[in-house]
């Protein structure tokens, strides 16, 4: 009977090394193509070709033909209409940035890190960030009904000795106001929430040598909190801008985008153009400035961000 | 007077402002419980009722709304739908994602972090700004008025943010416990499925908990892509049924709670996953 011959150690040290080398190129490949082939046929290429058809005046049946050049985009930016969902979209932004956010922070360090009944709160808070905007939307339609007996809000405010009930959603002057509240109803616990991650992770120390410096509460949380808080709040500045520059759901069931067009928003906008009218060539157009506002703002953070970064990190 | 220890000095001082903080605290807490509130106590009456008394508590609560609904198929094939879109895009989102966050959490090859960048551009901007072009995509796939459409439609969008959440779960674990596991002749896959699949479960489990969320929420995808009223998921027939019976705002109110409560229940019991999540997301780049 014939031994087969032991192997070199070093040879088979070889072919062991080279066939797991090959082992983790082909798991590199199947591990990341599902993520790659999503990625790139239900984001990459949908935008590329939206770039194509967004030149084009098309309805949707049968082939683009009717070429228009950048007329479209010329015809979006002189639209007043659109103009306007790009300002009440800015509005928001504004009113959720100098509002919103403070109002979150001011919660989150009033909770802070030990205050009796802090998950109780937190429970509550951040509750309507898991009802759908469309249930938002159709609860608070109620709230703010124009009828005082029908929505409670009117009801309250007719309590006061000369105050006559608002026509809110259907006034063209208060209806992004009663919008922006509503958003904040829902949205202000999730900012809250991270902030109070944020707060989590300052080291009691710190604010503990603070104090003993004599710094009082007021300048603890100027001093030694918002600072160190900063890249959370970086985080919620991004999320929020983004939301607001691309709410659609609320909006949609509460006013469609109306009174008069009074609060039309970007993706309202794009919608009722693209999927009421099916004017598709046109609807691309306006996705892809929706979409090139969006990269401006995240690029710009980017920078900023980093460069604070540096800043901070010395 | 120096001999007073500062601890009992400080009990009064600490008296108002703790008093002020649970006074905004409850305040805020009753803006956000009274519109519940103000909605169950609506689906528990008659529509006369509500007329002559909305605020109310409801004396004694009708069922009959709800007994209504549910007695119809209507919000039971929307249930339906949306759980069957709510967990298949749960699945795909957990395995595509960590498939992915695997190979960028411990593994080396070139090319490694453009193509990292590449997969976090999702971030940059919400689906709500990609439906359309989308949308033209789906057509010419010929999956309008499909479940699968939505389905890969939200698992494409949860690809950036969930990847890279997981991602830094994932290079928490200690890569002893790689180079272990393979002078044992574990594979890679060996590796990721046997040792750290197991191992990063909280992990797995608040992702999941977020994606659940933002699918059953999600209105834009089957707005845009499903047509046929029977595959429709709740916030698409919420939407509809609040058009249809507007006037009936007794009824709108109990389809509305009525939807609302797999979402409420649901947060009660994941409320850390979600938390849990969302935080770890936060934390990104």
């Amino acid at each position: 009977m014939e031994i087969p011959a032991v192997r070199n150690v070093t040879e088979s040290y070889h072919i062991r090394r080279s066939s797991r080398r090959i082992q983790d190129k082909v798991t590199i490949v199947l591990f990341l193509a599902p993520a790659f082939i999503l990625f790139l046929a239900f984001l990459v290429y949908p935008i590329l070709r939206s770039v194509y058809f967004s030149m084009f005046d098309w309805n949707g049946l049968g082939p683009a033909v009717d070429y228009v050049g950048l007329d479209n985009f010329k015809d979006i930016l002189t639209d007043t209409v659109f103009m306007r969902a790009v300002g009440n979209c800015l509005l928001i932004v504004v009113l959720s940035l100098g509002i919103q956010l403070p109002l979150a922070l001011a919660l989150a360090i009033m909770v802070g890190r030990d205050l009796p009944g802090r998950a109780f709160f937190r429970l509550i808070f951040f509750m309507p960030y898991v009802l759908s905007e469309v249930i938002t939307g159709i609860i608070w339609m109620g709230l703010f009904n124009a009828d005082p007996s029908r929505g409670l809000v009117n009801a309250l405010l007719v309590l006061i000795p000369g105050v006559k009930p608002q026509g809110f959603l259907s006034d063209i002057n208060q209806v992004m106001g009663v919008i922006f509240v509503v958003l904040t109803w829902k949205f202000f616990g999730l900012h809250m929430l991270l902030y109070l991650a944020g707060l989590q992770n300052i080291p009691r120390e710190i604010e503990e040598a603070a104090l003993i410096d004599g710094a009082n509460r007021w300048q603890l949380i100027q001093n030694v909190t918002i600072p160190l808080l900063s890249s959370t709040i970086r985080t919620t500045i991004l999320l929020s801008v983004l939301g607001s520059l691309t709410q659609f759901g609320l909006v949609w069931t509460m006013t469609g985008g109306g009174p008069v067009n009074a609060s039309e928003f970007m993706a309202t906008y794009m919608y009722r153009f693209a999927f009421k009218r099916f004017l598709l060539g046109y609807g691309s157009a306006v996705a892809l400035v929706m979409l090139l506002i969006c990269l401006t703002f995240s690029v710009a953070y980017m920078r900023l961000a980093r460069q604070e970064d540096y800043q901070v990190s010395w | 007077m120096a001999t007073v220890p500062p601890r009992r000095r400080s009990t009064p001082r600490k008296f108002w402002p703790r008093f002020f903080q649970y006074l905004v605290l409850s305040f805020i807490t009753l803006i956000i419980i009274v519109p519940l509130v103000i909605l169950v106590f609506s689906s528990l009456k008659t529509t006369g009722e509500m007329f002559l008394s909305p605020y109310t508590i409801p004396n004694p609560p009708h069922w009959e709304n709800y007994s209504g609904i549910l007695s119809a198929p209507s919000f039971w094939i929307f249930l339906r739908n949306s759980i069957i879109v709510m967990v298949a895009s749960t699945a795909g989102v957990l395995a595509v994602c960590s498939l992915a966050a695997f190979v960028f959490a411990r593994m080396k090859f070139r090319g490694k972090e453009l193509a990292f960048n590449f997969l976090t551009l999702g971030l940059m901007f919400p689906i709500t700004v990609a439906i359309m072009p989308v949308y033209l995509v789906i057509r010419q796939l010929q999956l309008t008025d499909t479940f699968i459409a939505v389905i890969l439609v939200q698992t494409a969008f949860g690809i950036s943010q969930n990847m890279l959440i997981l991602r830094g779960f994932f290079l928490a674990v200690p890569v002893e416990l790689q180079d272990a596991a393979s002078i044992d002749g574990c594979t890679s896959f060996g590796f990721f499925w046997r040792v750290l699949l197991p191992l990063v479960r909280p992990a797995l489990a608040a992702v999941g908990a977020l994606t659940m969320i933002v699918s059953w929420n999600d209105l834009l995808t089957p707005l845009v892509i499903l047509d046929s009223q029977n595959l429709w998921t709740l916030p698409l027939g919420t939407m509809q049924f609040q058009g249809q019976y507007s006037s009936d705002l007794a009824v709108v109110a109990a389809f509305v709670a009525l939807s609302a409560l797999p979402a409420i229940i649901f947060y009660l019991f994941a409320e850390r996953q979600i938390v849990a999540g969302l935080t770890a997301g936060a934390v990104k780049g």
